[in-house]
């Protein structure tokens, strides 16, 4: 993102006035109020937006750098200066290299069940077929709901005497009973089950939108040429739909780099540790917020911060670099002239 | 730019050819097998949380998959009656509905001058807006608190509004600038030469023509504000100001061993998103079709 920053055209407009002044036609003072009058536009509409974002978005996570070289309980200004002992101490405390283990599974773990999953409904769910609407709204419902709800369902469903162990047992199948919650030989695959089942129906979504991006005449060019369903899917569906795919990809590393909701809610912050589930966010709010040490929940931030940026450049410059090099210098708009 | 609305036409033509011949065809059996479990399995926990409502507590120890049996409803009934639900469901109102509002207001004028507008600093406020997305709210939650701590904002759905709407700008952004670029350089002519200035033209075109955006960016923004729970867990401390997704999770400790109650208030939270989004369901493919490809 930033190369591309930096990389584009800078200070475009400055040939515009004196372009205008070659043109006698033009008297210079019109064009410099029009000039101020434009930027006058562009502050009062873009000014809220950018103020609001760099106060409550840029601003918090500089803060958090800063914090992070305190041993500070969240009163006044932090004034216990300790450098990086809170980062030493990050990565030598084995809960926290704990977490990011089970981050860095759920993050393969997403991609490798939800990716192939969410292509093949997405086909399935673009044929013709009957009811194809309501299937597509049915699908969205676990996105749509909260995290929450969510967690507290499926907690009670999954309690030792809850719904799912009852089913099992009734089916002849209580053998496969287990505690899907406190085992921590099961309760992290019980996790991958959730998150699934919680974001497919986005990753469902993104790609029939994907699919039907692409244009109608391949198809019917590698019908004409005699294609199979299954080949027309393997040479056309699937390298047009790179793109989605990658962005889709993208959004799933970020998500289960900073997931927090459903593993707070339904082990808690204790369980979580015992149970193999504790990811990165709750270690953070954990030993900063409820411990109150709040300088060290910042460097713990900050971790999670200089983490997920390392992994999102790095998949940004190696695999989405096609994608998004043409839209961050292009898309803004067309140019004016 | 031009290509998102090249996306839109393709997908509407699509869509319009495949309902034509669907009339007629029904696709193989395996189609609707496989699409029946799979939706069995995407609505079956929901489904759980719902039905589980209708039962009393005896029934849900006994049998804890079974089905209700009789029917009760005094769950449903006394959640309805309670004033806390009624309370918090207000404060998820008040700060789902302010936050839409506020920020894909805010998003749409930034929007406007990132498409429309020539200037020397455009892309890199796309790029400062663009790499919002890598800042999500869990990496700035503990400085964040801190900061609406200092004005004096803990406990006040304020707190929670003010950051939801800073940290919704940048996908409302991203998925707004392709549609106002979209909109044909002619129209602007045109409304300059019928005497409009560029804000007339904001006004009376670009709002209108921009509403399948603002529609999509609106939906996404107010079920990511209405199921919000980091921020509202470390802002908002007293059950009155609690939203509704703190409101189940302390209602669901409260009454631990009260599992039917818990149910029913869990899927009386629920309804105000589901219905939200079934009701404009349709704009989320079309608009993040803008998205991904613009």
């Amino acid at each position: 993102m930033s190369d591309s920053v930096t990389a584009l055209p800078q200070r475009s407009s400055r040939s515009g006035p004196t372009r205008g002044d070659a043109h006698k036609a033009s008297p210079r003072s019109d064009r410099a109020r029009a000039d101020w009058r434009k930027r006058f536009e562009i502050a009062i509409l873009s000014g809220p937006a950018i103020i609001m974002f760099l106060a409550f978005v840029i601003f918090p996570v500089f803060m958090a750098a800063y914090y992070g070289f305190f041993r500070w309980k969240g009163f006044g200004v932090p004034t216990n200066f300790v450098g990086l002992q809170n980062y030493v101490v990050i990565f030598n405390d084995q809960n926290f290299r704990d977490a990011l283990t089970h981050n860095g599974f759920i993050l393969v773990m997403s991609l490798v069940m939800q990716g192939p999953a969410a292509v093949a409904f997405a086909l399935l769910l673009n044929q013709n077929i009957r009811g194809r609407s309501l299937i597509r709204v049915l699908i969205f419902v676990p996105y749509v709901i909260s995290e929450v709800i969510v967690g507290t369902g499926w907690g009670l469903m999954l309690q030792y005497t809850g719904a799912l162990n009852d089913l099992l047992t009734s089916m002849g199948l209580g053998a496969f009973a287990s505690d899907w919650i406190a085992n921590p030989n099961v309760a992290i695959w019980t996790l991958m089950v959730i998150i699934s089942w919680k974001y497919i129906g986005f990753a469902v979504i993104l790609m029939l939108a994907g699919i039907q991006g692409i244009p109608e005449e391949l198809y019917e060019a590698a019908a004409i040429d005699g294609a199979s369903y299954w080949q027309i899917q393997r040479w056309i569906t699937l390298p047009l739909l790179g793109p989605t795919l990658r962005v889709w990809a993208f959004l799933s590393i970020i998500g289960s780099l900073q997931l927090f909701d459903l593993v707070y809610i339904i082990w808690g912050q204790y369980v979580a540790s015992t149970a193999g589930t504790s990811t990165m966010a709750t270690y953070m709010v954990r030993e900063g917020r409820l411990a109150g040490n709040y300088g060290f929940g910042n460097a713990v931030a900050v971790v999670i911060f200089v983490i997920s940026l390392a992994i999102a450049l790095t998949y940004q410059r190696f695999v989405l670099r096609r994608d998004t090099a043409g839209a961050l210098t292009e898309a803004p708009g067309r140019k004016q002239n | 730019m031009s290509q998102a609305a090249l996306t839109g036409r393709t997908a509407t033509s699509r869509r319009r050819s495949t309902k034509s011949s669907s009339g007629a065809s029904w696709g193989s059996p395996t189609t609707y097998l496989v699409a029946t479990v799979l939706i069995s399995v995407c609505i079956a926990p929901v489904l759980y949380i719902i039905i589980g409502g209708f039962r009393s507590n005896s029934q849900i120890t006994v049998n804890p998959s079974g089905w209700p049996d009789p029917w009760v409803l005094s769950n449903y009934t006394s959640v309805l009656a309670s004033g806390m639900f009624w309370q918090q469901f207000g404060n998820s109102m008040i700060s789902a509905v302010s936050t839409t509002a506020v920020a894909v207001a805010l998003a749409l004028m930034a929007s406007f001058v990132i498409a429309r507008y020539n200037f020397a600093g455009r892309n890199a406020m796309y790029a400062l807006f663009a790499a919002g997305l890598m800042f999500p709210m869990t990496v700035a939650i503990t400085p964040l608190y801190l900061l609406v701590k200092n004005l004096g904002l803990t406990n006040n759905l304020l707190g929670v509004i003010l950051p939801q709407i800073a940290f919704a700008l940048p996908t409302t952004v991203i998925i707004l600038v392709p549609f106002l670029a979209a909109i044909p350089k002619e129209l602007e002519e045109a409304a300059s030469i019928d005497g409009a200035s560029r804000l007339g033209f904001f006004f009376r075109m670009v709002l209108p023509l921009s509403l399948p955006g603002v529609i999509t960016t609106g939906i996404l923004v107010f079920i990511g504000a209405w199921n919000g729970y980091l921020l509202p867990l470390f802002i908002l401390n007293d059950s009155a100001n609690y939203t509704l997704p703190l409101g189940v999770q302390a209602f669901s400790s409260e009454h631990s061993v009260d599992t039917a109650a818990v149910l029913a208030f869990t899927s009386l939270s629920m309804i105000p998103a589901l219905v939200f989004f079934s009701i404009f369901e349709r704009r989320i493919v079309g608009g993040l079709t803008g998205a991904v490809k613009g």
